[in-house]
Formats: C-alpha cells, sequence, structure tokens
C-alpha cells in the first residue's frame, strides 16, 4: 500500500472515531427530544406525578432539584473554598498529613457515586436517623462534589501571584487579610466556575439519591426535612412504570434536566470567559 | 533596631487557621467515614457467611429462602458490561485523542474537545434512557435478539460515555510528548502514521494505560445504565444479549427497598458495597500513580 492511501487510511479511522462520538451524542439528543417535546409543556412543570399519563407533572422533582442545588452550594463553596485556601496558603506541604490529604482528596474525586450513597444511608439516613430527607441527600452531594471544588478553587489560588501576596505583607497587612481581600478577590472568577460545574453535576447524579431518598412516590412540595424526590430520580420512576406514556414523561423530564444543566454550564463558561484575567 | 515580630499572637488569625483545618478535615472524615460505613457491617455480614463461600459462590438469591450469597453472578455481570464498555471506548477515545492530538489545528481542537467533552457532561440516567429506548430496540432493528433488558446495550452506551473520559486524558499525554521528538523522526523520514503510532503513542503510554484504567474503574462504578438498561436478575453468563445484574445495580436496588437496619439483607449492600470499593480503589490508585509518572517524565 502507498504511503499516500496508508496515511489517508489512517487519518480517515482517527476522524470515524470521534464522529461516532458525535452521531450519538446527535442520536441520544434526537431520541430524548422526539420522545420528550410533545410532553412538554406546562404540566409538566406545574403538576405532581399521577397515575394518570395525561395529568402527570414532575413539579415536586423539579422543586427538590432546586432545594438541594441551593443548599448543596451553601454546603460545598464555604468548605471548599476553606479546604482549598488551607492547602494552597496556609499547609506546610512537606509535613506528612499535608500530604496525606492531597493524596485523599485525589481518591475521594474517584469513588464511585453509588458508596457515596452507601455512606448517607449508614449514616444520615439509618445511623444518626436524619431519614430519607432532602437534607441528607443534599449534604451527601456535597461530600460527593467536594474533591471537584477543592481542586478547581485551588488552581484559581495557585493561579494568583506572588507579588499580590507579597504587596499585601509589605504594607503590614495578616496573612488572613491578604488571602481575604486580595487573594481570594482575584481568584472568584475560577473558584465560581468550578463551583457551578460541580453544582451541575451533583444535579444530574440519581445513584447516590436512590439509596437515600428512595424512589417513592411523592405528590406534595418538598421541604428541607421532609422525604423528597429530585428530577433525575423521577425520570428513573417514571422510565420504571409500565405503561409507555410514562418513557415519554420521561423523555420531557430529561428535556428539563438537560436544559438546567445547559444553563449552569453556559453560565460557567461565560463567567470564565467574561472574568479571565492574565496577569 | 526595628521590631520585625509582631508584638503579640494575633487570636483571631490563629482562629482562622483552625476553622480551615477544620474544613479541610471533612474531606479526611469522608473517607473515614465511607471506610467505617463499608467495613463495618461488611465484617459482620462475613461472620455469618464464609467470605470464601461468598467470593466463589455461583448463586446469588439474598432475599428468597433459602438465601445464597455467591457474589460471582453480580461481579460476572460487572465485569462483562464493562468489557464490552471498554472495547468501545478504548479504541474510539484513543483514535479521538490521536486525531485531536496530531492532526486537529490548535483552533480545531479548541472546538472538537469541548464539545466531544459534553458527552461525559449528560447524566447516567439519560444515558440509561438512551440505552433501554434507542439501543436495544436499534439492536433488534439489526437482528441481534436481545432481551429487554440486556447486558449489550447497556455496555455499548457505557462505552460511549467513557469515551471522552479517554480521549481526554490520552490527549493530554500527548500533548506532553515534546515536540523534538516529533521533529526528530520527521528528520529521519517518517510519515505522519508512523510519528503518530512509532513515536507520540509508545511516549505517552503510560498516560494512555491511565486513561484506560480510569475508565475501567468508572465503568464497575457506574450505576444507572446498568440499573435501567441491563437489568435486575443475577445472571452468570457471558451472553451478552440476556438481562443480568451488576454489583452496582444490587446495591441500589437493595438500599431504595425497605430491608430491616441489621438484618442480614441490609448487610449484603455493604458487602458487595465493599467488594466493589476495594475494586475500583485498587485501580484508581493505579491510574494515579500513573498519571503522575508520566507528567514528571517530560517537565
Amino acid at each position: 500500500m502507498s504511503r499516500a492511501l496508508k496515511g489517508g487510511l489512517f487519518k480517515g479511522l482517527l476522524l470515524l472515531s470521534l464522529l461516532v462520538g458525535f452521531l450519538m451524542l446527535a442520536a441520544l439528543l434526537v431520541d430524548v427530544f422526539k420522545d420528550g417535546l410533545p410532553y412538554l409543556d406546562l404540566t409538566l412543570l406545574t403538576n405532581p406525578p399521577s397515575s394518570d399519563p395525561a395529568i402527570a407533572g414532575a413539579r415536586p422533582a423539579i422543586l427538590a432539584t432546586i432545594y438541594i442545588g441551593i443548599l448543596l452550594l451553601l454546603f460545598v463553596v464555604p468548605i471548599g473554598v476553606g479546604t482549598a485556601v488551607y492547602l494552597e496558603e496556609y499547609a506546610d506541604k512537606t509535613r506528612w498529613y499535608n500530604k496525606l490529604l492531597e493524596i485523599n482528596i485525589q481518591n475521594l474525586a474517584a469513588v464511585p457515586s453509588i458508596v457515596y450513597g452507601i455512606l448517607g444511608l449508614a449514616f444520615l439516613v439509618r445511623g444518626i436517623g436524619l431519614g430519607r430527607v432532602l437534607l441528607a441527600g443534599a449534604m451527601i452531594l456535597t461530600l460527593l462534589v467536594l474533591p471537584t471544588v477543592i481542586i478547581a478553587a485551588r488552581e484559581a489560588i495557585r493561579s494568583v501571584p506572588d507579588s499580590i501576596r507579597q504587596g499585601g505583607y509589605a504594607l503590614g497587612a495578616t496573612r488572613w487579610q491578604v488571602v481575604s481581600r486580595q487573594v481570594l478577590p482575584a481568584a472568584i472568577p475560577g473558584i465560581a466556575t468550578g463551583s457551578i460545574l460541580a453544582l451541575s453535576r451533583a444535579i444530574g447524579e440519581t445513584a447516590p439519591l436512590i439509596m437515600i431518598g428512595a424512589v417513592t412516590y411523592i405528590s406534595f412540595d418538598p421541604t428541607i426535612l421532609g422525604p423528597f424526590t429530585a428530577l433525575p430520580i423521577q425520570i428513573y420512576s417514571f422510565l420504571r412504570l409500565p405503561q409507555a406514556e410514562f418513557k415519554l414523561l420521561a423523555a420531557a423530564s430529561i428535556i428539563v434536566l438537560l436544559a438546567i444543566l445547559l444553563t449552569l454550564n453556559a453560565f460557567a463558561i461565560f463567567i470564565r470567559n467574561r472574568y479571565r484575567r492574565s496577569w | 533596631m526595628p521590631q520585625l515580630r509582631a508584638k503579640r499572637r494575633r487570636i483571631g488569625e490563629d482562629v482562622i487557621k483552625g476553622v480551615l483545618a477544620v474544613c479541610a478535615l471533612i474531606s479526611v472524615a469522608t473517607t473515614v467515614g465511607i471506610v467505617v460505613a463499608l467495613f463495618v457491617p461488611a465484617f459482620e455480614f462475613f461472620q455469618e457467611i464464609s467470605i470464601v463461600d461468598f467470593l466463589t459462590g455461583k448463586d446469588w438469591s439474598p432475599l428468597f429462602e433459602p438465601a445464597h450469597f455467591g457474589v460471582l453472578p453480580l461481579i460476572g455481570g460487572t465485569l462483562l458490561v464493562t468489557a464490552i464498555a471498554s472495547a468501545v471506548a478504548m479504541p474510539f477515545g484513543l483514535g479521538a485523542a490521536i486525531y485531536l492530538s496530531e492532526y486537529a489545528s490548535p483552533r480545531l481542537r479548541g472546538i472538537l474537545k469541548p464539545a466531544f467533552e459534553t458527552l461525559a457532561g449528560i447524566p447516567t440516567i439519560v444515558f440509561g434512557y438512551f440505552a433501554l429506548t434507542f439501543m436495544t430496540p436499534l439492536l433488534r432493528d439489526l437482528g441481534i435478539q436481545v432481551d429487554i433488558f440486556n447486558t449489550l446495550s447497556a455496555g455499548l452506551v457505557m462505552g460511549v460515555m467513557l469515551m471522552p473520559t479517554v480521549a481526554s486524558l490520552s490527549e493530554d499525554a500527548m500533548g506532553a510528548v515534546p515536540c523534538d521528538l516529533r521533529d526528530g523522526a520527521y528528520a529521519l523520514g517518517s510519515t505522519k502514521v508512523q510519528v503518530a503510532t512509532r513515536i507520540v503513542v509508545p511516549a505517552a503510554v503510560s498516560g494512555i494505560v491511565a486513561s484506560f484504567v480510569l475508565a475501567i474503574s468508572r465503568a464497575v462504578g457506574e450505576t444507572m445504565i446498568v440499573l435501567v438498561a441491563m437489568g435486575q436478575q443475577p445472571n452468570l453468563t457471558f451472553d451478552p444479549r440476556e438481562a443480568a445484574e451488576a454489583m452496582t445495580a444490587f446495591i441500589a436496588a437493595t438500599g431504595a427497598g425497605d430491608v430491616p437496619t441489621g438484618s442480614i439483607e441490609y448487610k449484603t449492600i455493604f458487602a458487595v458495597g465493599a467488594t466493589l470499593f476495594v475494586l475500583t480503589l485498587v485501580m484508581n490508585v493505579f491510574a494515579i500513580r500513573l498519571v503522575r509518572k508520566y507528567r514528571e517524565v517530560y517537565e
């Protein structure tokens, strides 16, 4: 075979690999929209689930997902940023316990999400008797995406040049004054981007919430300390029902979920591009 | 002599450092929590059921009388679906990575790479839906007689989901290969194919292997696709057209039910969970080490 032919064939195979991915993505979107669009209406957004597909909606699930998202941000941003500040600005990196901390965070990022679900079931739901409540779900998702936020916040803090810190110290500022008034404000775009991406990952998570929330029938609006069902779980519940119409409702709910995620990701990209700073 | 040290310790500064350290401790507590939550009940489980029977038994029916606790059908289900997913994700992911790293212009790469990675941002429940409502009917149309729930479509879709994982990490590793190596090969008269396959891929092999291992680890730990599309009946088979149950699907299905705390059925969640955790941890540690290694080589 000639070299040129071989080269062309090789390049064609590589392109095919990319193409398979894009084709599958397109097939997935077409599949979801074709099934779901007819059912995507106000009923879906305002009605609770019902045994009658014509009037069934996902309102409690959508509300619960919003509540979980707000709680998650309230928990994960302070803890994640606090950890990142500790590791980047305070910790002596030659100490064994600080090295262990870093390895620990790396490993946690790769633990399967269902394992976090087991943790939540054992400690929160049954251990301390919190029960199958929304707060337990938000707490477990916080732990799940905490490594993501820590890693993003550390990178944002690290990219603030040392000259800024030294300028602060030269003016007599304490360490915390330098961190809180110089470093963190400069790192906000990176931290915000990372937090939003973590939020969008958490909102799409299903497995840990199945362990905590169970797949129950919830027809009323959720409260923080009450039973709940989130949007991905609602999709799973719809999928398990035998009637074909519920599969279409699942598709419509998927469109809502994807729309939320797309909005969040677009927002994250916007912040990253708008506030990107080069030192 | 000017005084260079602060005259007094600032208590506020110490308190802040303490608060920050507590934040950092939460992730340590999470790890400890996971280990305790998994291994204490798992240990109790293995006092009632012999660990040898658990690991070698071919019958998994913990909720029936008489109950059997052989985990092989669940491990077999997980391995089969993982193998199918790997067979899709590895070649296509690597192919995409080579194209992005060696053929695409920086501008094109800047568009294609994030677009390809949107696949990784889609929730797994959506992939489960896709496997059930698109892949399974498609396979039937192609004349492959699959059950409604089957390992094949779950595995194929999982492979699609993992392609960006492989592509992204492999592309990073190939990007870290210094251009001197490529230029040297071109100077000796190599073609682009030879440079890609004999210089770049071997030089980036530890990163590529790491991406493979990470993809396998994610396939083993993936829950929703297998729960929705692969089925919930333990089945020790190598036939991917049949329904089977993966370890994660068993955990989710049992955890969602109302098994009483402390019962042997409840403890099976943790015995299977501990098995899953150990499996994925070993692979993750291995992958993280490999990634470190290739980073050190070329920097």
